[in-house]
Parts: structure tokens; sequence; C-alpha cells
């Protein structure tokens, strides 16, 4: 495996510490033990700039801190979470932030991330819960599509405009003219 | 909004306190293993009565966490709750056995394997808590990194765990800074607003939060890159103790624990104590 740069290794760090602070806060919505989540959106932005390994750690750190301080880590949805990072991770790969950002990189970041929170939460945390906790189907899989939904709607929203405001903080090449 | 309360490091002397960094991560993760992997209630119990002799002996006291402790129970009340309305009869399927205690409406009865079936559950996550919350409290942050090292993480991941953990605090305040300056500008948070406005409201407190954090990544990783931070394959801890006696003694007992686990819960082919057949 390729070693981890220094910058990845603070962005998980810095990233981790995010997910936590934004998880403490989260929105609660009608269905149990599942929020709105804006930790999700900044992971997205994270997996996204700093690749599938950052979004995949950012995920698990972060998570199992949340957990860890509340009730004792959920372990499923901890996987879920940073499988997610690391889905918009390996999507967004290629994506050259320093272009700048266009409608078809956004394209791209929403398309990922859709699909990453469809097989976190729709597949992947309800199948170890199962395989853990032995709950029933329905439940499980009501949950996972919820916490999907939502958290879809949250990358989206918030991780759109997050991408779109870091864009513009960034010098773009050859923004320089000779007069 | 009002500060957040966290679970954090507790210092005390105790024997808890005393083992390694190390030893309280190895034992917690099997431990956790441990109960994710059995349903069965002998063992389940067992594990509950061992969490509690744990607690007893690391000198913390029960209101340094009841705060937590409230919040798990809500936690296992909504989800006992959720899985009574979705399948009410989960546990006679499972235990291959009805006995209706009474019926409420329709579908819902109850029954005494769903019951237990409910018991079971709750204890696979009640077992762990207090074990998870003790790590927590007793394991000092500057040792964690050092022990996610010695059990063969690379440390370039612990050092990234130990980051985080440095700077939840400087988050947190930045984040309350800018929520607050927010506020004063008139931006609601609560939930006075509706719940469209309240997540566009938070993208304006999140924006400022990830960029003066995107500039601190900078900066941080600028500092640890003049220190050569990752030129070497190994790196030593300053705040690494020594294995003692009472380590060994405590991996030797999480190992047992786990092998009982897995040979009283697996003996009989299934995961399940069953005295309904």
């Amino acid at each position: 495996m390729k070693k981890l740069s220094v910058k990845s290794v603070v962005a998980i760090g810095i990233g981790a510490a995010l997910f936590f602070v934004l998880g403490k806060i989260s929105i609660p919505t009608p269905v149990p033990n599942t929020y709105i989540s804006l930790q999700y959106a900044v992971q997205a932005v994270f997996a996204m700039l700093f690749g599938p390994i950052a979004g995949l750690l950012i995920g698990l750190v972060g998570h199992t801190l949340i957990d860890a301080t509340n009730y004792g880590p959920w372990w499923s949805w901890i996987i879920a979470s940073g499988m997610a990072g690391l889905i918009i991770g390996i999507i967004t790969m290629k994506l050259d932030m320093s272009e700048g950002l266009d409608g078809k990189k956004l394209i791209r970041f929403n398309v990922a991330q859709v699909i990453a929170h469809l097989v976190s939460w729709g597949f992947i945390a309800p199948c170890l819960d199962i395989l853990i906790y032995a709950e029933p189907l329905e439940k499980l899989f009501m949950q996972g599509l919820v916490a999907g939904i939502s958290n879809m709607l949250t990358t989206g929203v918030v991780g759109t405009l997050l991408l779109i405001a870091y864009s513009k903080t960034l010098v773009k090449k050859g923004s320089l003219n000779k007069e | 909004m009002a500060k957040v309360a966290i679970m954090s490091y507790i210092r005390r002397k105790s024997l808890v306190h005393e083992l390694t960094g190390t030893t309280k991560l190895v034992f917690f993760l099997l431990w956790s293993v441990a109960a994710m992997v059995t349903y069965d209630t002998r063992v389940l119990l067992c594990m509950l009565a061992g969490s509690f002799v744990i607690f007893k002996i690391s000198k913390v006291r029960f209101r340094e966490v009841r705060f937590v402790l409230g919040l798990a129970a809500v936690f296992l009340l909504m989800n006992n709750l959720f899985v009574y309305l979705f399948s009410p009869e989960y546990g006679v399927g499972l235990y291959r056995s009805r006995t209706v205690l009474l019926t409420v409406a329709g579908p819902y009865t109850v029954t005494l394997e769903q019951l237990f079936y409910h018991f079971n559950m709750t204890m696979k996550v009640v077992c762990v808590v207090p074990v998870a919350l003790l790590f927590i409290a007793c394991t000092d942050p500057s040792e964690f990194a050092a022990s996610l090292a010695s059990i063969g993480v690379s440390y370039r991941i612990g050092y990234s765990v130990s980051l985080a953990l440095r700077y939840i605090p400087d988050v947190q305040r930045d984040f309350t800074n800018i929520s607050q300056a927010q506020q004063a500008r008139g931006i609601e948070l609560s939930g006075k607003d509706k719940f469209w406005t309240r997540i566009k409201n938070s993208a304006a407190i999140l924006l400022p939060l990830v960029l003066s954090s995107l500039n601190r990544i900078e900066t941080v990783s600028n500092a640890m890159e003049l220190r050569g931070f990752g030129k070497k394959n190994k790196r030593t801890w300053y705040v690494q103790r020594k294995f003692q006696k009472k380590d060994w003694i405590a991996m030797g007992l999480a190992v047992a624990i786990i092998a009982l686990d897995l040979l009283i819960t697996f003996r009989d082919g299934s995961r399940y104590y069953n005295p309904f057949l």
C-alpha cells in the first residue's frame, strides 16, 4: 500500500475531529437513532479533496469517537460510515480541484455520494446489523433507508455548497495576466 | 448553542488506569467482539456482571458517567420500541416456540419469546457500555496513538487519531464562535425555524468552519513536514509504557473471555440460548 502523505495524515485527523463535533450536534429525524448528519457532507468533501483512504478513515475514526462517547460502538454503522467515504473517494479520485470546479465535477461528486450512501446505508449497514445484532430485516432496511436518504440530501445540499465555496478560495492556474 | 457535554479522560489512581493503553485497547476490542458474536443469555449475563466488576475496580464514580448512561438508555429504548413495532413476533420465529402472554391489538401480541429476544438484544449493548466508557475515561489520550501503533496499526494512522483527539476541542471552540457570530447576525439554528431553513442555515456555519479547517490542515501538515514526519518506517512514542505483569494478565483474561464466549455460544450449534425448547 502506498504510504499516506503527511497532508492526508493531518486531513484525517482534523477531518475526524470535524466529523465528531458535527456528529454531536445532529438534528434528529422521526426515525429512532437516525439523524440528519452534517458530518457526512464534510466527510464527502474531504474524501474528494484528500482521496479514498482519507474518506475511509475520517468515517471510521470520527464515528467510533462519536459512538464511544455516547453508548459504546455500534460497529456495523461505523464500518458503513467508513465505506461511504471510501466509495466517494474512489469515484471522485480522478477529479483535480486545482483546475477549478465546473458543473461536470459537481455532478460527478453528487453521483458518487448518492452511490456511496445507497451502498453504505442500504446494504452494508443492514447486512452487518443482521450478522451482528440479528434484528428484524424490515426495521433495519427501513432505518438504513431513512439514514441513507437523509445523508444523501444533506451531502447533496450542504456538500455541494461547501465545494463551491471552497473552489472560490482557490487561485486558478493562469489567473495572472501580463499587462 | 450550549456546549455539549462529552465523555473524556478522568485522571485517577486505579488498577484500570495503570494498565497500558495497548492492554485497554485490546481488552475493549475483544470484549466488544465477544458481545457482538454471542446471543447466549448466560454469556451475556456473565459479561454484564464482569463489566460491573471492572467498573468498580476503575474507581470511576457513577455520577461522572451518568449523563452518558442517560443517552444510552434513550437509544436502547427507541431501538427496542421500533424492533417491536416492525416485528412483534420476531422472537417467536427465532426461538421456534410461542407463549402468548397477552394480546394488545391486531398482530401486536406480547409473547415470552419476544420479551426474551428484547432482553438479549439489550444485554448485547448494555454489557459493552461500561467497558467502552471506561476505555475513554481511563486512557490518557496522548497514550492512545502509541497503543494503536503497538497493535500493528501504521503509526501514520495512529498519529491521525491522536491529531483528531488533539483538535476536537479546537474545532469545537471554532464551531461555537462561528455559530454565535452567525446567530448574532440573525441566523437561527434552534427548533424555532423550519427544518429546511435550519439545514440551509447550518451551511452558513459549516462554510467558515470547513474553510478554516482546510487552512489549519495546510499549516499543521507544513509544520510536520518541516520536522521530518513520515521519513522513517518506525517511530517511538514519548508516552509509551512498558508491559507489566498485570498487562499480560489482563490480555490473557480478554483472550480467555472470548474463547469461552465462542465455546459456550456455539457448542450446541446455535448462536441463541433457547430455554423454550
